[in-house]
Protein backbone atom coordinates (compact mmCIF):
# COMPACT_ATOMS: atom_id res chain seq x y z
CA UNK A 1 0.00 0.00 0.00
CA UNK A 2 1.69 3.31 -1.08
CA UNK A 3 1.17 6.32 1.50
CA UNK A 4 -0.57 8.33 -2.58
CA UNK A 5 -2.85 5.49 -2.76
CA UNK A 6 -4.60 6.43 0.71
CA UNK A 7 -3.89 10.27 0.76
CA UNK A 8 -7.13 12.19 0.03
CA UNK A 9 -5.72 14.51 -1.01
CA UNK A 10 -4.68 13.09 -4.33
CA UNK A 11 -7.50 13.23 -7.45
CA UNK A 12 -9.63 10.69 -7.60
CA UNK A 13 -8.06 7.70 -9.21
CA UNK A 14 -12.22 7.80 -11.37
CA UNK A 15 -11.49 10.96 -12.43
CA UNK A 16 -11.86 11.04 -16.13
CA UNK A 17 -8.83 10.19 -18.10
CA UNK A 18 -9.45 13.79 -20.45
CA UNK A 19 -9.66 17.15 -18.71
CA UNK A 20 -12.78 16.91 -16.41
CA UNK A 21 -12.94 20.74 -16.71
CA UNK A 22 -13.74 21.56 -19.86
CA UNK A 23 -15.40 24.78 -21.13
CA UNK A 24 -19.19 24.95 -20.67
CA UNK A 25 -19.06 22.25 -17.56
CA UNK A 26 -22.61 21.03 -16.17
CA UNK A 27 -22.22 19.20 -13.19
CA UNK A 28 -25.42 17.97 -11.20
CA UNK A 29 -25.39 19.25 -8.21
CA UNK A 30 -27.66 18.46 -4.42
CA UNK A 31 -28.59 21.27 -2.66
CA UNK A 32 -30.15 19.78 0.79
CA UNK A 33 -32.76 21.09 2.45
CA UNK A 34 -30.71 23.87 4.87
CA UNK A 35 -29.34 25.66 1.70
CA UNK A 36 -32.89 26.54 0.64
CA UNK A 37 -33.62 28.15 3.97
CA UNK A 38 -31.32 28.98 6.89
CA UNK A 39 -27.93 28.87 4.14
CA UNK A 40 -29.30 30.46 0.90
CA UNK A 41 -26.06 32.91 1.58
CA UNK A 42 -23.92 29.49 1.10
CA UNK A 43 -25.92 28.30 -1.63
CA UNK A 44 -25.94 31.86 -3.72
CA UNK A 45 -22.41 32.64 -3.23
CA UNK A 46 -21.03 28.98 -4.11
CA UNK A 47 -23.50 28.94 -7.44
CA UNK A 48 -22.09 32.36 -8.85
CA UNK A 49 -18.45 31.70 -7.83
CA UNK A 50 -18.62 28.35 -9.32
CA UNK A 51 -20.16 30.29 -12.75
CA UNK A 52 -17.38 32.32 -12.72
CA UNK A 53 -14.95 29.59 -12.49
CA UNK A 54 -16.60 28.06 -15.71
CA UNK A 55 -18.47 25.54 -13.86
CA UNK A 56 -22.46 25.24 -13.90
CA UNK A 57 -23.94 23.50 -10.64
CA UNK A 58 -26.89 21.94 -12.25
CA UNK A 59 -29.80 21.27 -9.51
CA UNK A 60 -30.62 17.47 -9.28
CA UNK A 61 -34.08 17.08 -10.63
CA UNK A 62 -36.57 15.68 -7.76
CA UNK A 63 -33.79 15.34 -5.23
CA UNK A 64 -34.85 14.67 -1.86
CA UNK A 65 -34.06 15.13 1.67
CA UNK A 66 -30.45 12.85 2.68
CA UNK A 67 -31.38 11.61 6.00
CA UNK A 68 -28.54 14.28 7.18
CA UNK A 69 -27.08 11.58 9.39
CA UNK A 70 -25.93 8.30 7.91
CA UNK A 71 -27.50 5.08 9.54
CA UNK A 72 -24.80 3.16 11.49
CA UNK A 73 -26.31 -0.08 12.11
CA UNK A 74 -25.54 -2.85 9.84
CA UNK A 75 -29.08 -3.31 9.16
CA UNK A 76 -31.70 -0.41 8.89
CA UNK A 77 -30.94 -0.61 4.90
CA UNK A 78 -34.59 1.67 4.49
CA UNK A 79 -32.46 4.66 5.91
CA UNK A 80 -29.69 4.14 2.69
CA UNK A 81 -33.17 4.36 0.09
CA UNK A 82 -33.07 8.43 0.54
CA UNK A 83 -29.50 8.96 -0.26
CA UNK A 84 -29.43 6.00 -2.85
CA UNK A 85 -32.45 7.50 -4.94
CA UNK A 86 -30.72 10.82 -5.26
CA UNK A 87 -27.69 9.02 -6.34
CA UNK A 88 -30.15 7.49 -9.32
CA UNK A 89 -31.03 11.00 -10.64
CA UNK A 90 -27.45 11.46 -11.60
CA UNK A 91 -27.69 8.48 -13.66
CA UNK A 92 -30.64 9.83 -15.30
CA UNK A 93 -29.54 13.00 -15.61
CA UNK A 94 -26.56 11.49 -17.64
CA UNK A 95 -29.92 9.21 -19.65
CA UNK A 96 -31.52 11.81 -20.82
CA UNK A 97 -28.89 14.30 -21.66
CA UNK A 98 -29.61 17.08 -18.94
CA UNK A 99 -25.49 16.70 -18.47
CA UNK A 100 -22.96 15.05 -20.84
CA UNK A 101 -21.58 11.92 -19.46
CA UNK A 102 -20.66 13.79 -15.99
CA UNK A 103 -20.95 11.44 -12.88
CA UNK A 104 -19.68 13.49 -10.20
CA UNK A 105 -22.69 14.60 -7.98
CA UNK A 106 -20.99 18.01 -5.48
CA UNK A 107 -22.69 18.74 -2.71
CA UNK A 108 -22.07 22.16 -0.57
CA UNK A 109 -23.50 21.33 2.80
CA UNK A 110 -20.57 18.42 4.65
CA UNK A 111 -23.80 16.65 6.08
CA UNK A 112 -25.26 16.20 2.65
CA UNK A 113 -22.05 14.98 1.31
CA UNK A 114 -20.84 12.35 4.00
CA UNK A 115 -24.29 10.78 3.94
CA UNK A 116 -24.65 10.35 0.13
CA UNK A 117 -20.61 9.41 -0.19
CA UNK A 118 -21.08 6.99 2.67
CA UNK A 119 -24.36 5.10 1.08
CA UNK A 120 -23.01 5.19 -2.02
CA UNK A 121 -19.77 3.56 -0.79
CA UNK A 122 -21.45 0.74 1.34
CA UNK A 123 -23.75 0.04 -1.33
CA UNK A 124 -21.07 -0.27 -4.16
CA UNK A 125 -18.90 -2.37 -1.75
CA UNK A 126 -22.20 -5.20 -0.50
CA UNK A 127 -24.39 -5.68 -3.75
CA UNK A 128 -26.57 -7.94 -1.93
CA UNK A 129 -27.78 -4.60 -0.28
CA UNK A 130 -27.91 -3.04 -3.49
CA UNK A 131 -29.95 -5.14 -5.21
CA UNK A 132 -32.26 -5.21 -2.43
CA UNK A 133 -32.57 -1.32 -2.61
CA UNK A 134 -33.17 -1.39 -6.03
CA UNK A 135 -35.84 -4.23 -5.86
CA UNK A 136 -37.88 -1.88 -3.10
CA UNK A 137 -37.47 1.54 -5.43
CA UNK A 138 -39.90 0.44 -7.76
CA UNK A 139 -40.85 3.68 -9.57
CA UNK A 140 -36.65 4.46 -9.92
CA UNK A 141 -34.52 2.76 -12.31
CA UNK A 142 -32.22 0.46 -11.02
CA UNK A 143 -29.06 2.41 -9.24
CA UNK A 144 -25.94 1.00 -11.31
CA UNK A 145 -23.23 2.24 -9.18
CA UNK A 146 -21.82 5.00 -11.48
CA UNK A 147 -22.07 7.90 -9.50
CA UNK A 148 -18.76 9.66 -7.50
CA UNK A 149 -19.93 12.07 -4.93
CA UNK A 150 -17.84 15.12 -4.23
CA UNK A 151 -17.49 18.15 -2.03
CA UNK A 152 -17.31 21.55 -3.99
CA UNK A 153 -13.82 21.75 -1.94
CA UNK A 154 -12.81 18.54 -3.76
CA UNK A 155 -13.95 20.34 -6.91
CA UNK A 156 -11.89 23.63 -6.64
CA UNK A 157 -8.84 21.40 -5.39
CA UNK A 158 -9.33 19.45 -8.56
CA UNK A 159 -9.31 22.86 -10.94
CA UNK A 160 -6.80 24.30 -8.87
CA UNK A 161 -6.45 26.89 -6.94
CA UNK A 162 -4.36 28.43 -9.03
CA UNK A 163 -7.33 29.00 -11.31
CA UNK A 164 -9.16 30.19 -7.93
CA UNK A 165 -6.53 32.79 -7.61
CA UNK A 166 -6.58 33.55 -11.41
CA UNK A 167 -10.49 34.55 -10.85
CA UNK A 168 -9.47 37.24 -8.04
CA UNK A 169 -10.45 40.86 -8.36
CA UNK A 170 -9.67 41.86 -4.92
CA UNK A 171 -7.44 40.35 -2.90
CA UNK A 172 -8.24 39.41 0.81
CA UNK A 173 -4.48 40.61 2.31
CA UNK A 174 -4.49 41.49 5.72
CA UNK A 175 -7.80 39.28 6.61
CA UNK A 176 -7.04 36.48 9.34
CA UNK A 177 -9.32 33.74 8.60
CA UNK A 178 -9.39 30.38 10.88
CA UNK A 179 -10.73 27.67 9.02
CA UNK A 180 -12.89 25.31 10.61
CA UNK A 181 -13.79 21.88 9.32
CA UNK A 182 -15.76 20.11 11.82
CA UNK A 183 -16.20 16.22 11.40
CA UNK A 184 -18.03 15.27 8.72
CA UNK A 185 -15.57 16.77 5.63
CA UNK A 186 -12.95 14.59 7.58
CA UNK A 187 -13.88 11.57 8.96
CA UNK A 188 -14.44 8.64 8.80
CA UNK A 189 -11.23 8.71 6.96
CA UNK A 190 -12.90 6.67 4.11
CA UNK A 191 -15.13 9.64 3.35
CA UNK A 192 -13.00 12.64 4.24
CA UNK A 193 -11.54 14.82 1.62
CA UNK A 194 -8.19 15.64 3.79
CA UNK A 195 -5.97 14.13 6.47
CA UNK A 196 -8.62 14.06 8.82
CA UNK A 197 -5.84 15.13 11.64
CA UNK A 198 -4.39 17.83 10.04
CA UNK A 199 -6.39 19.45 7.06
CA UNK A 200 -5.31 21.82 4.74
CA UNK A 201 -7.54 22.44 2.18
CA UNK A 202 -9.44 25.48 3.69
CA UNK A 203 -6.04 27.28 4.29
CA UNK A 204 -4.80 26.18 0.64
CA UNK A 205 -7.85 28.13 -0.52
CA UNK A 206 -7.38 31.28 1.80
CA UNK A 207 -3.98 31.59 0.31
CA UNK A 208 -5.55 30.92 -3.39
CA UNK A 209 -7.74 34.24 -2.22
CA UNK A 210 -5.04 36.16 -0.60
CA UNK A 211 -6.13 36.33 3.15
CA UNK A 212 -4.08 34.84 5.76
CA UNK A 213 -5.27 31.38 6.92
CA UNK A 214 -4.82 31.17 10.93
CA UNK A 215 -4.29 27.57 12.50
CA UNK A 216 -6.51 26.95 15.17
CA UNK A 217 -5.80 23.39 17.12
CA UNK A 218 -9.52 22.90 17.13
CA UNK A 219 -10.59 23.19 13.81
CA UNK A 220 -11.64 19.37 13.57
CA UNK A 221 -12.99 19.39 16.89
CA UNK A 222 -16.66 18.87 16.88
CA UNK A 223 -18.96 21.64 17.30
CA UNK A 224 -21.80 19.72 18.86
CA UNK A 225 -23.85 18.42 15.63
CA UNK A 226 -27.71 17.71 17.04
CA UNK A 227 -26.84 17.88 19.82
CA UNK A 228 -27.87 21.51 19.56
CA UNK A 229 -31.26 20.45 19.89
CA UNK A 230 -30.86 18.30 23.03
CA UNK A 231 -28.58 20.72 25.16
CA UNK A 232 -27.64 24.27 23.84
CA UNK A 233 -25.70 24.99 26.77
CA UNK A 234 -23.15 22.22 25.81
CA UNK A 235 -22.95 23.35 22.65
CA UNK A 236 -22.42 26.54 23.29
CA UNK A 237 -19.68 25.41 25.64
CA UNK A 238 -18.02 23.63 22.75
CA UNK A 239 -18.24 27.16 20.40
CA UNK A 240 -16.59 28.73 23.51
CA UNK A 241 -13.49 26.80 23.34
CA UNK A 242 -13.28 26.77 19.12
CA UNK A 243 -14.19 30.27 18.67
CA UNK A 244 -12.26 31.44 21.81
CA UNK A 245 -9.08 29.49 20.44
CA UNK A 246 -9.47 30.64 16.89
CA UNK A 247 -9.53 34.39 18.47
CA UNK A 248 -6.59 33.87 20.87
CA UNK A 249 -4.47 32.78 17.79
CA UNK A 250 -5.59 35.96 15.74
CA UNK A 251 -8.12 34.90 13.57
CA UNK A 252 -10.76 37.76 13.41
CA UNK A 253 -13.23 35.81 11.40
CA UNK A 254 -13.86 32.10 10.96
CA UNK A 255 -15.09 29.62 7.79
CA UNK A 256 -16.92 26.87 7.89
CA UNK A 257 -18.78 24.49 5.23
CA UNK A 258 -21.21 22.90 7.35
CA UNK A 259 -24.83 24.49 8.07
CA UNK A 260 -25.62 22.74 10.86
CA UNK A 261 -21.68 23.93 12.12
CA UNK A 262 -22.59 27.47 11.14
CA UNK A 263 -25.43 28.21 13.69
CA UNK A 264 -23.56 26.35 16.01
CA UNK A 265 -20.59 28.52 16.42
CA UNK A 266 -22.53 31.62 15.18
CA UNK A 267 -26.56 31.75 16.42
CA UNK A 268 -25.32 30.07 19.72
CA UNK A 269 -22.86 33.00 20.27
CA UNK A 270 -25.92 34.22 21.84
CA UNK A 271 -26.16 31.44 24.39
CA UNK A 272 -22.42 32.07 25.05
CA UNK A 273 -22.31 35.65 25.87
CA UNK A 274 -24.82 35.00 28.10
CA UNK A 275 -22.62 32.53 30.12
CA UNK A 276 -19.37 34.07 29.48
CA UNK A 277 -20.08 38.46 29.13
CA UNK A 278 -16.74 39.31 28.14
CA UNK A 279 -16.76 37.05 24.71
CA UNK A 280 -15.58 39.03 21.96
CA UNK A 281 -18.57 37.94 18.91
CA UNK A 282 -16.89 36.83 15.87
CA UNK A 283 -17.80 36.78 12.61
CA UNK A 284 -18.55 32.89 10.86
CA UNK A 285 -18.75 32.66 7.10
CA UNK A 286 -19.20 29.88 4.71
CA UNK A 287 -15.78 29.90 2.13
CA UNK A 288 -18.08 30.22 -0.75
CA UNK A 289 -18.99 34.14 0.40
CA UNK A 290 -15.33 35.26 1.03
CA UNK A 291 -15.04 33.42 -2.25
CA UNK A 292 -17.45 35.64 -3.66
CA UNK A 293 -16.10 38.52 -2.24
CA UNK A 294 -12.65 38.14 -3.36
CA UNK A 295 -14.30 37.76 -6.84
CA UNK A 296 -15.42 40.72 -6.75
CA UNK A 297 -19.40 40.05 -7.07
CA UNK A 298 -21.70 42.61 -6.11
CA UNK A 299 -23.10 41.97 -1.96
CA UNK A 300 -26.53 39.90 -2.94
CA UNK A 301 -23.86 37.24 -4.44
CA UNK A 302 -21.91 37.26 -0.70
CA UNK A 303 -25.50 37.43 1.11
CA UNK A 304 -23.36 38.55 4.38
CA UNK A 305 -26.45 40.34 5.42
CA UNK A 306 -27.66 36.86 6.40
CA UNK A 307 -25.17 35.91 8.93
CA UNK A 308 -25.83 35.96 12.67
CA UNK A 309 -22.64 37.92 13.50
CA UNK A 310 -22.52 40.49 10.72
CA UNK A 311 -18.84 40.45 9.39
CA UNK A 312 -19.80 43.53 7.56
CA UNK A 313 -18.09 46.42 10.05
CA UNK A 314 -15.13 44.16 10.21
CA UNK A 315 -14.55 43.96 6.23
CA UNK A 316 -15.26 47.77 5.85
CA UNK A 317 -12.43 48.00 8.60
CA UNK A 318 -9.96 45.94 5.52
CA UNK A 319 -11.69 48.68 2.88
CA UNK A 320 -12.66 45.12 1.50
CA UNK A 321 -16.72 46.61 1.05
CA UNK A 322 -17.67 50.17 1.15
CA UNK B 1 -13.82 -2.03 46.09
CA UNK B 2 -13.60 -4.45 43.78
CA UNK B 3 -16.89 -5.13 41.78
CA UNK B 4 -17.30 -8.99 40.91
CA UNK B 5 -18.56 -9.63 37.55
CA UNK B 6 -20.06 -13.06 37.04
CA UNK B 7 -20.43 -13.82 32.85
CA UNK B 8 -23.63 -16.06 32.56
CA UNK B 9 -24.99 -16.61 29.31
CA UNK B 10 -27.01 -13.79 29.02
CA UNK B 11 -24.26 -11.31 29.26
CA UNK B 12 -22.80 -12.87 25.86
CA UNK B 13 -26.28 -12.72 24.19
CA UNK B 14 -26.05 -9.21 25.00
CA UNK B 15 -22.50 -8.63 23.76
CA UNK B 16 -23.18 -10.84 20.37
CA UNK B 17 -26.42 -8.55 20.34
CA UNK B 18 -24.41 -5.45 20.20
CA UNK B 19 -21.91 -6.71 17.99
CA UNK B 20 -23.80 -7.74 14.97
CA UNK B 21 -25.79 -4.57 15.44
CA UNK B 22 -22.49 -2.06 15.24
CA UNK B 23 -20.61 -4.66 13.27
CA UNK B 24 -17.86 -4.35 15.35
CA UNK B 25 -15.39 -7.05 17.58
CA UNK B 26 -16.02 -5.58 20.27
CA UNK B 27 -13.57 -7.76 22.38
CA UNK B 28 -10.86 -6.10 20.38
CA UNK B 29 -10.99 -3.33 22.62
CA UNK B 30 -7.90 -2.79 24.66
CA UNK B 31 -8.81 -0.14 27.30
CA UNK B 32 -6.57 2.28 26.21
CA UNK B 33 -8.78 5.26 26.57
CA UNK B 34 -8.43 7.01 23.30
CA UNK B 35 -11.33 7.35 22.44
CA UNK B 36 -12.40 8.89 25.90
CA UNK B 37 -9.53 11.39 25.23
CA UNK B 38 -10.53 12.28 22.20
CA UNK B 39 -14.43 13.01 22.73
CA UNK B 40 -15.48 16.54 22.88
CA UNK B 41 -18.67 15.54 24.54
CA UNK B 42 -16.93 13.35 27.27
CA UNK B 43 -17.02 15.71 29.98
CA UNK B 44 -21.18 15.95 29.75
CA UNK B 45 -21.21 12.01 30.07
CA UNK B 46 -21.61 10.07 33.19
CA UNK B 47 -19.01 6.94 31.74
CA UNK B 48 -16.59 7.44 29.42
CA UNK B 49 -16.92 6.01 26.31
CA UNK B 50 -14.14 3.28 26.89
CA UNK B 51 -16.02 2.25 30.30
CA UNK B 52 -19.22 2.63 28.05
CA UNK B 53 -17.21 -0.15 25.68
CA UNK B 54 -16.03 -1.90 28.83
CA UNK B 55 -19.90 -2.61 29.59
CA UNK B 56 -20.71 -3.73 26.53
CA UNK B 57 -17.67 -6.24 26.05
CA UNK B 58 -18.96 -8.05 29.81
CA UNK B 59 -22.56 -8.25 28.69
CA UNK B 60 -23.21 -5.46 31.74
CA UNK B 61 -26.97 -4.53 30.01
CA UNK B 62 -26.99 -1.35 32.61
CA UNK B 63 -24.90 0.44 30.33
CA UNK B 64 -28.39 0.49 28.69
CA UNK B 65 -29.05 3.15 31.70
CA UNK B 66 -26.00 5.80 31.07
CA UNK B 67 -26.59 9.08 29.35
CA UNK B 68 -23.17 8.31 27.46
CA UNK B 69 -24.91 7.35 24.43
CA UNK B 70 -26.93 9.42 23.94
CA UNK B 71 -24.18 12.44 24.18
CA UNK B 72 -22.45 10.82 21.42
CA UNK B 73 -22.48 14.00 18.84
CA UNK B 74 -21.54 11.22 16.50
CA UNK B 75 -18.46 13.36 15.28
CA UNK B 76 -16.07 9.88 14.58
CA UNK B 77 -13.21 11.52 16.80
CA UNK B 78 -13.08 8.55 18.57
CA UNK B 79 -13.31 6.38 15.48
CA UNK B 80 -10.19 7.43 13.08
CA UNK B 81 -8.38 7.41 16.33
CA UNK B 82 -8.83 3.80 17.81
CA UNK B 83 -5.38 2.16 17.47
CA UNK B 84 -7.76 -1.18 17.31
CA UNK B 85 -9.76 0.14 14.00
CA UNK B 86 -13.14 -0.26 16.37
CA UNK B 87 -15.66 2.46 15.93
CA UNK B 88 -17.21 3.29 19.29
CA UNK B 89 -20.04 5.79 17.50
CA UNK B 90 -21.46 2.49 15.69
CA UNK B 91 -21.08 0.69 18.94
CA UNK B 92 -22.99 3.90 21.14
CA UNK B 93 -25.93 3.88 17.60
CA UNK B 94 -26.43 0.30 18.26
CA UNK B 95 -27.51 0.84 21.95
CA UNK B 96 -29.49 3.71 21.29
CA UNK B 97 -31.25 1.54 18.22
CA UNK B 98 -32.01 -0.58 21.10
CA UNK B 99 -34.08 1.83 22.79
CA UNK B 100 -36.03 3.71 20.12
CA UNK B 101 -36.79 0.35 18.34
CA UNK B 102 -39.08 -0.40 21.51
CA UNK B 103 -40.73 2.74 20.43
CA UNK B 104 -38.87 4.46 23.62
CA UNK B 105 -37.91 8.11 21.86
CA UNK B 106 -35.13 9.80 24.24
CA UNK B 107 -36.35 13.33 23.52
CA UNK B 108 -40.21 15.04 22.53
CA UNK B 109 -39.51 16.82 19.74
CA UNK B 110 -43.05 18.93 21.26
CA UNK B 111 -40.83 19.75 24.40
CA UNK B 112 -38.98 22.05 22.34
CA UNK B 113 -39.85 25.85 23.01
CA UNK B 114 -41.04 27.71 20.18
CA UNK B 115 -38.34 30.51 20.33
CA UNK B 116 -35.91 27.54 19.88
CA UNK B 117 -37.93 25.96 16.72
CA UNK B 118 -38.01 29.08 15.11
CA UNK B 119 -33.97 29.57 15.15
CA UNK B 120 -32.86 25.64 14.36
CA UNK B 121 -31.89 24.61 11.09
CA UNK B 122 -33.98 21.80 9.60
CA UNK B 123 -30.73 19.60 9.18
CA UNK B 124 -30.76 20.23 13.49
CA UNK B 125 -34.04 19.25 13.84
CA UNK B 126 -34.05 16.19 11.02
CA UNK B 127 -30.47 14.87 12.60
CA UNK B 128 -32.18 14.82 16.19
CA UNK B 129 -35.33 13.41 15.00
CA UNK B 130 -32.93 10.51 13.55
CA UNK B 131 -30.67 10.24 16.50
CA UNK B 132 -33.48 10.96 19.02
CA UNK B 133 -36.40 9.13 18.62
CA UNK B 134 -37.76 5.97 16.07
Amino acid sequence: MSPAKNDPRQKSKDSPETSPFSPGLKIPYFPGCTLKTTAKNFETSALAVAELLGIELVELPRWNCCGTVTSLTSDDLIHHVAPVRNLVRVEEMNDNGAVDEETRLVALCTMCFNVLKRSNLRVLEKPEELEKINNFMYLEKDYQGKVQVVHFLELLRDLGFAKVKEKVQKTLRGLKVAPYYGCLLLRPKEIGIDDPEDPTILSELLEALGAEPINNPFKTRCCGSYQTVRDRHAVAELTYDILGRARKEGAELVITSCPLCMFNLADRQKEVVEKHPGFEPMPVLYFTQLMALAFGLEENACGFDQNYVDARPLLKGKALIK
Amino acid sequence: MIKKIAITSENVDFLEKISKLSDQVITKCDQCGTCSGSCPMVGEMDITPAQLMRMVLLGQEEVMDSKAMWICASCFACTVRCPRGLDVSRVAEALRQITLRQAVDHIDLNDIPDCEMKRLPQIALVSAGRKFTG
